[in-house]
């Protein structure tokens, strides 16, 4: 399964890679291959507040519903509009076309609390 | 937690497997999409075998199947099949079936894997007053399907029943792949198709061949999720979604499955006559959601954004991969089951609309 370096992972299979102050949100390949068929991504509003590990947004595959939820706290910088007509990106191109959110990134400090690619393959058995 | 015959053949395609009615079950292989898609334009796979499959034997097997279920099986000829359900006395549903007529004195029924102890039981009381026999031989059978346009022209090759010959809903003994097996025409997504019905240990073997012989035409397997939405998109029922036991034929649009013209009397007979003379409380109709999300299992249904009381309930629901849009089925009282009333679904927090639509949402191309 496809974990990649110089990215940050939770717990709930986000990933978020730091872009100085700003970050990009997104599902693994693990947590996509999981859900299977993505058919539909709720996403939020652009300029929301998200506190660390609030429910952003949902991801809907053939059979399941699953939340997101923000690796960081941060407000919405932008969204990816392409995921409306496109959810399969997330299946696809998890990690590149697949991002979901941009984040002004809130706290940089909390990053420290989230897993290097290492500690989440361990996580998945990877 | 049971396993089918076929449970490393699966592992071995790389299945993801699931727990479904006590059995252990691939819902995918490579994606529900593109099995689902594999089925509409060419053939899928199948490994049917939790399924129920019931032998009804004996002079009075006909008649006791009359009794113990709302159709009419001694009218069914030889080699021809119907679908059936059996009901509790008060008119709720037990489970939906198929009914096939081997011979004169044999009927094979197929019940759904999570009912089929039940209908099992169930008919063994039934039938106590006739002379007629039951043999469960579920876990002696290995159920293999291939439902697609091109099902017919993958199996023609690998069999001596003559496919052109067989009719829909018609079931026919010969060989497959050398195997001894009952061919008959039916299936659950809304496309062509067979059901093969084989030794439990040769069910392996048959799903090899069908693939094998199916290669050239692109025919995969296909697993539970796909099973799922294919009949979804066709309207067919699903137990424990559509039907149930608070639920009678009438309720799901079936009650002309129901034979009350039939002789004597059969479970049900009472409430079931009480049931199509009230009219029914509560009415199965398609949806299409006119807006974002989808409407799944359970999401209650409004009038209209400002109704605080529930409706009506979505039974299933899921992104049509034909259509491209989200559909369900759902039940509603039946003043608002008229195509085109629109309706509001609560998903999540949003309430969005939806419009009651005409089953099914698909139809094969003739």
């Amino acid at each position: 399964m496809d974990v990649r370096e110089g990215l940050l992972y939770t717990d709930e299979h986000e990933w978020l890679r730091v872009e100085g102050e700003t970050g990009v949100v997104g599902i693994t390949a693990y947590a996509a291959d999981q859900l299977g068929d993505v058919v539909f991504v709720e996403l939020p509003q652009v300029g929301r507040t998200l506190e660390r590990a609030e429910a952003f947004g949902v991801v809907e595959s053939v059979k399941a519903v699953s939340d997101l939820f923000s690796p960081v706290g941060g407000q919405v910088l932008e969204v990816n509009e392409a995921l409306a007509a496109h959810p399969e990106l997330l299946n696809s191109d998890p990690y590149g076309e697949g991002w979901i959110i941009r984040l002004r990134i809130a706290d940089e400090g909390a990053t420290t609390e989230l897993k290097d690619a290492a500690a989440y393959r361990a996580l998945i058995g990877a | 937690m049971r396993a089918t015959a076929l449970l490393e053949r699966h592992r071995a395609r790389g299945a993801r497997l699931v727990e479904f009615a006590g059995w252990e079950m691939p819902v995918q292989y490579r994606g529900i999409l593109e099995e689902h898609r594999a089925v509409r334009e060419r053939a899928g796979v199948f490994d049917l075998s939790h399924m129920g499959e019931l032998h009804v034997t004996g002079r009075e097997a006909a008649a006791a199947l009359a009794y113990a279920l709302v159709t009419d099986p001694p009218a069914l000829a030889v080699g021809r099949a119907h679908y059936s359900m059996i009901c509790a006395p008060d008119g709720g549903v037990i489970d939906d079936l198929i009914v096939y007529r081997l011979a004169p004195e044999h009927f094979l029924i197929v019940a759904n894997a999570g009912n089929a102890a039940v209908v099992a039981d169930e008919l063994r009381v039934r039938l106590a007053g006739f002379e007629a026999a039951l043999d469960d031989a579920s876990l002696r059978t290995s159920l293999v399907a291939i439902q697609g346009p091109r099902a017919a022209g993958v199996l023609a090759p690998l069999t001596d029943v003559a496919l052109d010959a067989l009719r829909y809903y018609a079931i026919a003994e010969g060989r497959v792949a050398g195997h001894a097996a009952l061919v008959a025409r039916t299936g659950y997504t809304g496309e062509d198709g067979f059901e093969c019905f084989v030794a439990w240990d040769e069910g392996p073997a048959l799903f090899d061949a069908l693939l094998a012989a199916g290669a050239a035409a692109d025919v995969l397997p296909a697993g539970l999720g796909a099973r799922d939405t294919l009949r979804l998109e066709a309207g067919m029922p699903l137990y424990g979604n559509e039907l149930d036991r608070a639920t009678t034929p009438f309720d799901a649009g079936l009650g002309r499955i129901v034979k009350f013209s039939k002789a004597g009397d059969f479970v049900g007979r009472a409430a079931l006559e009480a049931a199509q003379a009230r009219g029914r409380t509560k009415a199965l109709v398609g949806l299409i959601v006119r807006g974002r999300g989808i409407a799944r299992h359970g999401y209650p249904l409004y009038r209209d954004a400002a109704s605080g009381a529930a409706c009506g309930l979505v039974t299933s629901g899921t992104q049509s991969p034909t259509l491209g849009v989200p559909i369900a089925m759902a039940y509603v009282p039946p003043d608002a089951a008229a195509p085109g009333t629109m309706l509001q679904v609560a998903i999540r927090e949003a309430r969005v609309p939806v419009e009651v639509v005409a089953l099914p949402f698909y139809r094969r191309p003739t």
